[in-house]
């Protein structure tokens, strides 16, 4: 008793002390969570993918380490070319395709359209449908003898042939509409965004002076959009580089091996055919590739944010 | 840029027009298809074409894919796979916002030494490419005893989601004055009492978002699905991808196409009702493919 009465502040102030210690530690707490889930989920298994491309695996993991073998293997792996050429047309018509209509349909729709929200929605709805969703339905439209030829049969095309699905050379080209149908109107969302904040001043300046609209656009707003068109291209060719469910939907990479991406023979490698090692080896030059993209991306992209 | 498109004349307007609404039916006509497709009879299907209309409207399609539908080996439809995708969305949906929010508060308001480099690794966590992790997450979820269970999926969708719905709180609470904060503190609120009292009765926006995103990239997500969940524990999305290329049997489109729609659904009414919220998350996180 006596104890306490003669330190009464030490008392009251220890618990206070306990309470300020743990409001400094809180933060870190809260955060510690996502913190150990990503650095185990995310770069600790990156680091193991790493580890088990330079082994010998197969059916089981094992670290027998035999250097750049999988590597060397992979170069010399005709589906592994043929999946990486895949990506380069898959990947090169997708960006494209995306960004030209994407452009355009923003343009026009920022002439002042009537219902131009209704008419948006609908462009960008594809988007939330899983990839899925959206190879059955064009596996079912590009049906070679029930689908598109079929509806030009009946409309009076009799000598219309299209069966590009089942066709080795042509296949690829089917699974490039089916992802463009749906991320373009996403390419449109972000230019019209991006064409929504352009300075209208700078146009009002631009008319006076006699320049057309077109020019206007092309000389004038478009090259403002630079940033806009630089992450719709990051987005895209990260899409194209992860494609899986699209291709495993409509061909499940058929016929043979014609349509394989790099995701497709991952998987096929490492979950089926038990060759975790190759398999590995694929995933990294996959994760190289992106991070050939994005380094540069997310370095800018801190940079601008750092000036706020 | 409102008074400097007014200018534009007749034939040129007709031309946008035109080239819009044309546009439009051609994004439009997959789900026209897909629709009229699920309700017709095999016998149509083979009959008709694609853009015709059913000559009788069935819902045989519908049952068949809900209740009847061979997806492998097994028979009873894709009601149960379609039930798992909500059992294993709900909770993953839910648990990453609120971790993304606490995040988001924390490297927003609360920053730490290390908590910028702390974001950086997050942000380069959205762009890896699952297959770097597919392996390994597959032997820890077998050690862990989590394979081929709904817990094992959800796992895997918090741990690759929390970086996206970190990414949205961040840059939201970011927008709002330290001095807000500051004040609070100073009047003697914690850490808590700061993020309940202050900052959630604001961020509702920004939840929308995220439930809303984290909603359609899980219930959409096909590749955790097809490595980690196997037999009656797989999601819808592997469920409709095992009933459309099975090989056994003859093929009947109409509940192939009604199975699409049951598994477009979910995430179709959330763009109807929420389309906003999913946009801005569409341009805010555009770093998710």
């Amino acid at each position: 008793m006596e104890h306490i009465q003669r330190h009464p502040a030490r008392v009251a102030r220890a618990p206070s002390r306990l309470l300020d210690g743990l409001q400094r530690w809180l933060p870190k707490l809260v955060v510690a969570p996502t913190f150990v889930l990503v650095g185990i989920g995310i770069y600790g298994y990156m680091l193991w993918t790493g580890v088990l491309s330079f082994t010998s695996s197969s059916f089981l993991p094992v670290y027998d380490f035999v250097g750049f073998d999988q590597y060397a293997k992979l170069m010399t792996n005709d589906r592994w070319l043929t999946a990486s050429v895949n990506l380069g047309i898959f990947g090169g018509l997708f960006i494209l395709s995306c960004l030209l209509i994407g452009v355009v349909l923003a343009i026009f729709l920022d002439q002042k359209i009537r219902q131009e929200g209704a008419i948006r929605t609908i462009y960008l709805y594809p988007m939330a449908l899983s990839m899925i969703v959206t190879g059955t339905v064009w596996k079912w439209i590009l049906n070679p003898s029930l689908g598109l030829e079929k509806l030009m049969h009946d409309w009076g095309w009799t000598s219309f042939s299209f069966d590009w699905l089942v066709s080795s050379d042509m296949a690829i080209y089917t699974i490039v509409m089916a992802a463009v149908w749906q991320a373009s109107g996403f390419v449109m969302a972000l230019f019209l965004a991006g064409l929504r904040g352009v300075d209208s001043s700078i146009i009002r300046a631009a008319r006076v002076d006699g320049a057309s609209l077109p020019l206007i656009y092309w000389k004038i707003i478009l090259p403002s959009l630079r940033p806009v068109f630089f992450s719709a291209v990051m987005v895209l060719a990260h899409i194209a580089i992860k494609s899986f469910d699209l291709v495993m939907a409509m061909t499940a990479g058929g016929p043979g091996y014609s349509t394989d991406l790099p995701a497709v023979f991952m998987y096929a490698h490492t979950f089926t055919r038990g060759q975790m090692g190759l398999g590995s080896a694929s995933a990294m030059l996959m994760l190289g590739a992106i991070l050939a993209l994005i380094v540069p991306y997310l370095y800018s992209e801190l940079r601008e944010k750092r000036h706020d | 840029m409102t008074d400097v498109v007014r200018t534009g004349f007749r034939p040129s307007r007709v031309a946008i027009y035109g080239v819009l609404l044309l546009a439009a039916l051609v994004y439009l006509i997959p789900l026209f298809i897909m629709l009229v497709t699920s309700f017709k009879t095999p016998m149509d299907i083979r009959t008709g074409n694609l853009m015709a209309l059913p000559t009788d409207w069935t819902t045989i399609g519908w049952t068949k894919a809900w209740s009847e539908a061979c997806t492998g080996v097994e028979c009873n439809g894709i009601s149960g796979y379609f039930w798992n995708s909500f059992k294993m969305t709900v909770p993953a949906v839910l648990i990453s916002t609120l971790l993304g929010a606490f995040n988001g508060y924390v490297l927003s308001k609360w920053k730490f030494k290390g908590s910028d480099l702390f974001f950086g690794m997050l942000l380069f966590g959205c762009f890896v490419p699952f297959q770097v992790v597919l392996l390994p997450m597959a032997a820890t979820l077998g050690q862990l005893g989590l394979a081929n269970t709904t817990t094992g999926l959800v796992l895997v969708h918090v741990i690759y989601g929390v970086a996206f719905t970190t990414l949205f709180f961040r840059n939201y609470y970011v927008a709002i004055p330290d001095a807000l904060i500051k004040a609070a503190r100073l009047d003697g609120a914690g850490f808590f009492t700061i993020f309940f009292r202050i900052l959630l009765p604001m961020s509702t926006p920004i939840f929308m978002v995220s439930l809303i995103w984290q909603f359609t990239q899980i219930w959409n997500d096909f590749l955790f699905g097809v490595v980690f969940a196997s037999g009656d524990g797989q999601p819808i999305t592997v469920a409709l991808n095992n009933l459309v290329n099975t090989s056994t049997g003859v093929k009947e489109y109409n509940v192939d196409m009604a199975a699409a729609m049951i598994a477009a659904l979910p995430t179709l009414v959330v763009y109807i009702v929420a389309g906003k919220y999913f946009i801005r998350g569409l341009t805010a996180g555009s770093v998710k493919g």
